[in-house]
């Protein structure tokens, strides 16, 4: 427990941000930053929290490049639309709900009907917001965007994938969404790791259990399957950063070899990746799937390791959960 | 560099926007189903652009140097049809597949099934902010061309469309054109009646635009408010144009019932007959 907002030591010399404990939503920052030295195409647009989306850091470098909207976020998704029309390659920020739940329909009329080349980076996804409470905690964002044709959908664990998924995505041309978080999250990626979009990557596979598991809850994942071994439980994990296109061969690999599969998301129950893992498995592998996220509920306020608590987003609740199905 | 068509002709002006409406018609009534009032209300004004103002190649539909129209009010797909296809984007006898399973032409226009479309719209009250996004970005590419932008008088009262004129107006954006097909009408009766849009020409200026207003069938008028308004710098400008819905075809004007409703044969061959076009 506690693991979210404890601070590992800091590698000050490495840009790489591996094996650091920090938000992700400050990795994007900086890395946003470093790229837009790199290519002129970049365009970043906010729709006032730059402060808040770490956008700042890239308005202050390259201010011409730099579109505050307002507070108008349908707007801004269209205006990165028509950016992405003429070449540039948009980056559109703001809170997760407001991304994916206000301007909804102008991602999916405008970015995806039209297949654009608008990458939608949003932050405070999830419960660990904290303090600010229901209207700004997304745990449908997933479910709205997997939804949609032509979307991809990433959700890094630790700083180090998130670097690795901003500069991947540049390269990408077609709409992204990436969830990012506002809290701190614990390195869990190993060095040698490279992502690759719709690309999981298996720490290990569990020949009684193996744990799907995205963004803060991999860390979770881990500790959970560490704590289970010592009682003699043999279990996989796996971080599934692209939600959508789902990693389907790495799913059925792991599931075919398990007694049953959990999923583990900062996100409703239904229609993330708990939801995208069962729609795959129950046609073609019909497994026991058991789903820890938020139960069809809207969060609260409090403090971030207070919630994940509260809701049952926990390394516990998954040890418990693991052993209950295997008694 | 030639650019196309730019005659500023106003005989041959009016003589396209016959063809224009002749196609527009011709193409409703075969698809059965469509949006006929909106689309011949716009016809003159998207005359004027694709076979006067604007620089475009339709054998080169992504040529970088263009300049772009969107279509905000996309139920208008008929009109940008007919212009397209008569303009050399595409054979005139694929209009006849409108709506159609499988058809490029989709009941509301589809970029990525069709050349000349540069985004797909149909959706109410996000044109503006496009048409914004790709004038900027034409802004930092240094490209000098200019962006227009249809939108229906009914569409302004979508929300997005004020905050799209508050961003054109903070971003000096001038290399953008709105626009407003003022035919006071929208789908459950007049604009007055629905939700009432008035002061629209107040509106656009209070939210930092050089407003034109003109008859949006007087192609003179039509052609020198486009030529006036790329002079305008530092502000965005908007033209809003009184129109007719249903112009040209004296049984479908200003009837509401003609929003979204297609000629019957008979009601075809009087409109025909009415634009003098013979079969």
């Amino acid at each position: 427990m506690g693991s979210i907002t404890q601070d590992v030591e800091a590698n000050g010399e490495r840009k790489d941000f591996f094996n650091i404990s920090i938000a992700t939503r400050d990795v994007y920052g900086e890395t946003l930053a470093e790229l837009g030295a790199l290519n002129k195409d970049i365009v970043v647009l906010d729709a006032d929290l730059s402060s808040s989306t770490k956008t700042k850091k890239f308005s202050r470098l390259f201010p011409d490049r730099f579109f505050n909207i307002g507070i108008s976020e349908q707007d801004m998704i269209c205006t990165a639309s028509g950016l992405s029309l003429t070449g540039k390659i948009p980056f559109a920020s703001t809170f997760a709900i407001f991304a994916t739940g206000r301007a909804w329909e102008q991602v999916r009329q405008t970015v995806c009907y039209s297949n654009l080349n608008v990458k939608i980076v949003a932050t405070h996804g999830g419960l660990t917001v904290g303090e600010d409470g229901a209207s700004h905690q997304s745990l449908e964002d997933l479910a709205l965007m997997r939804v949609l044709p032509n979307m991809t959908v990433i959700v890094p664990a630790d700083g180090f994938e998130t670097k690795q998924v901003i500069e991947e995505i540049v390269n990408y041309v077609g709409p992204v969404y990436v969830r990012l978080g506002r809290a701190k999250v614990p390195p869990v990626m190993p060095e040698s790791y490279r992502f690759k979009i719709g690309k999981a990557y298996i720490f290990n596979v569990g020949l009684d259990v193996n744990i799907i598991a995205s963004g803060i809850m991999v860390s979770m994942a881990l500790n959970a399957a560490q704590e289970l071994r010592t009682q003699g439980v043999d279990v996989g994990v796996v971080n599934m950063s692209t939600i959508k296109p789902l990693d389907t061969e790495a799913l059925l690999m792991v599931a075919q070899k398990s007694k049953f599969i959990i999923t583990a998301e900062e996100h409703s129950v239904i229609g993330g990746l708990g939801g995208a893992v069962s729609e795959f498995l129950s046609e073609v592998y019909p497994i026991k799937i058991k789903k820890v996220g938020v139960n069809d509920s809207f969060g609260l306020s409090g403090k971030p390791d207070e919630l994940l608590e509260f809701f049952g987003l926990t390394n516990k609740r998954i040890v418990d959960m693991i052993l209950k199905e295997l008694s | 560099m030639v650019d196309f068509f730019q005659s500023r002709d106003i005989n041959f002006l009016k003589e396209k926007a016959r063809q224009v409406r002749v196609a527009i018609l011709k193409m409703l009534t075969e698809a059965g189903s469509g949006h006929t009032g909106g689309s011949l209300s716009s016809a003159d004004i998207v005359t004027a652009l694709y076979f006067y103002k604007m620089r475009h190649k339709p054998n080169e539909p992504q040529w970088e140097q263009r300049d772009r129209f969107i279509l905000s009010k996309g139920h208008a797909a008929p009109l940008l049809y007919a212009v397209l296809a008569l303009s050399g984007y595409f054979d005139v006898e694929l209009l006849k597949t409108l709506r159609k399973l499988h058809s490029p032409l989709q009941g509301h226009p589809s970029s990525k099934l069709l050349k000349g479309v540069e985004v797909s719209t149909g959706s109410l009250g996000q044109g503006l902010s496009i048409a914004n996004g790709i004038a900027l970005g034409l802004r930092l590419s240094k490209i000098k061309a200019r962006v227009y932008c249809l939108l229906g008088d009914g569409e302004i009262q979508e929300g997005q469309v004020w905050e799209a004129a508050m961003t054109a107006s903070h971003y000096s954006i001038d290399n953008l054109c709105a626009i407003v097909d003022l035919n006071d009408l929208q789908i459950d009766g007049r604009c007055s009646d629905v939700m009432k849009i008035d002061p629209v020409a107040k509106k656009w200026e209070a939210f930092g635009w050089h407003v034109f207003q003109i008859n949006g069938h007087d192609l003179e008028e039509i052609v020198e408010t486009l030529d006036s308004a790329e002079k305008i710098k530092v502000k965005p400008s908007v033209i809003i144009a009184k129109t007719v819905k249903g112009k040209g075809v004296s049984i479908f004007e200003d009837k509401v019932e003609y929003h979204g409703i297609t000629p019957t044969l008979k009601e075809l061959e009087i409109a025909l007959k009415e634009l003098g076009e013979n079969g």
